[in-house]
């Protein structure tokens, strides 16, 4: 049960990230986990769902996209994907193979604004007006 | 607005393993990270290790336990250096443990230093520490179908110790199908079959040892080589 470990170094390099943005609120946490790692989506969500009240991530998303595993022959050159468990090289059977993907534990990006309306796209607004004044009260 | 990140998750801790790294390849100290389920012969086989490798490498260890100071104890008692990590119901090690931890050892008057980290197939397996190598042990009573169960640490280890081999005809220990398991996830990981306490199969696996600490010495002097040279 790393996974409460791991997700506070999510959230403390996210928060970092929103403050030197000028951001208040975080909604969506985007990161990338490899299938040949140990760590375990559910506990990640339990962990994320235990450590974002009363922080700017509370009610955010984690968005978690799973990099599947691919290798390399070193034998025929053969690139191949593969499930955990079975790494030979499937044309060869050779046991001189290199993993490409799969090891991944990544934080790609982050959804944030300053905490003044719902807006999908806060970037794209440019000075229009938003007659969204209910906004905080929606938020859980 | 999006904010764009694209770094490891583990940024700290990887930053911090590099730092220990760097401070290793420094002083010319070799760390084997010792990984393995409690119970399976992690204290055992350092021990047989050091008796098997003193003569040639000074050593120290460092023990990751959740509490207690047990493990550094037995290994003091033969006159290694050793250095008690409490992780306090953390269930692996982390390179800001392992940073305090080589602090407190003398760098300079050691070849070798061995990790064992916190009995456990799981969790360890995602922290890089600054070690050179990753090994795991299993031991015959887990039984032989623990690869399939926990790919990640087979994956993840440079070689595979199997101890209490001496234990096979008590157990249902099926070593082909364990070895079949060992090659599909992990093809080129050597398995190296010992009883740490009987000392059968230890030379093996320390010459094994032994070679890899001669190639990263090699590796070492030709990457400051190459500094020296820009």
């Amino acid at each position: 049960m790393h996974e409460m470990g791991i997700t506070q170094s999510i959230l403390s390099a996210s928060f970092d990230a929103a403050k030197d943005a000028g951001a208040t609120r975080i909604t969506e946490i985007r990161i990338s986990v490899g299938e040949m790692t140990e760590t375990v989506d559910f506990a990640l969500q339990f962990a994320f769902e235990a450590l974002t009240p009363d922080t700017m991530a509370e009610g955010a998303t984690l968005v978690i996209t799973k990099v599947p595993a691919r290798s390399r022959c070193l034998e025929c050159h053969l690139e191949y994907a593969h499930d955990r468990y079975q790494m030979l090289c499937p044309t060869c059977g050779s046991m001189a193979v290199e993993l490409l993907q799969g090891r991944e534990l990544k934080i790609d990006s982050i959804e944030a604004d300053d905490g003044e309306d719902d807006t999908e796209d806060g970037a794209a607004k440019t000075g229009a007006e938003t007659p969204d004044d209910d906004s905080e009260a929606t938020k859980e | 607005m999006e904010i764009d990140l694209s770094k490891p998750i583990l940024d700290l801790n990887e930053r911090l393993a590099e730092q220990n790294r760097a401070l290793l390849d420094e002083h010319g100290v070799f760390v084997l990270d010792l990984m393995a389920s409690p119970g399976a012969g992690k204290t055992s086989t350092i021990l047989a290790t050091i008796g098997a490798l003193r003569d040639r490498y000074r050593i120290a260890v460092i023990e990751g336990d959740i509490a207690s100071k047990v493990d550094a104890e037995k290994v003091k008692a033969h006159g290694i250096p050793a250095v008690q990590i409490n992780t306090g119901g953390a269930c692996h090690l982390e390179s800001d443990m392992i940073k305090r931890a080589i602090d407190a050892l003398p760098l300079d008057e050691l070849d070798l230093i061995i990790i064992e980290n916190v009995g456990n197939l799981v969790c360890p397996t995602d922290f890089y520490l600054g070690e050179n190598a990753k090994v795991m042990i299993l031991s015959v009573p887990e039984g032989h179908d623990k690869p399939y169960k926990y790919p990640g640490i087979f994956q993840i280890s440079e070689a595979i110790i199997l101890n209490k081999v001496d234990t096979m005809p008590v157990f249902d220990f099926n070593e082909e199908e364990f070895t079949a398991e060992v090659h599909t996830l992990n093809p080129k990981a050597p398995i190296f079959r010992i009883a740490a306490t009987k000392g059968e199969g230890v030379a093996e696996w320390a010459e094994w040892l032994a070679a890899r600490i001669e190639a990263a010495k090699v590796a070492v002097a030709e990457k400051k080589a190459a500094g020296a040279a820009e």
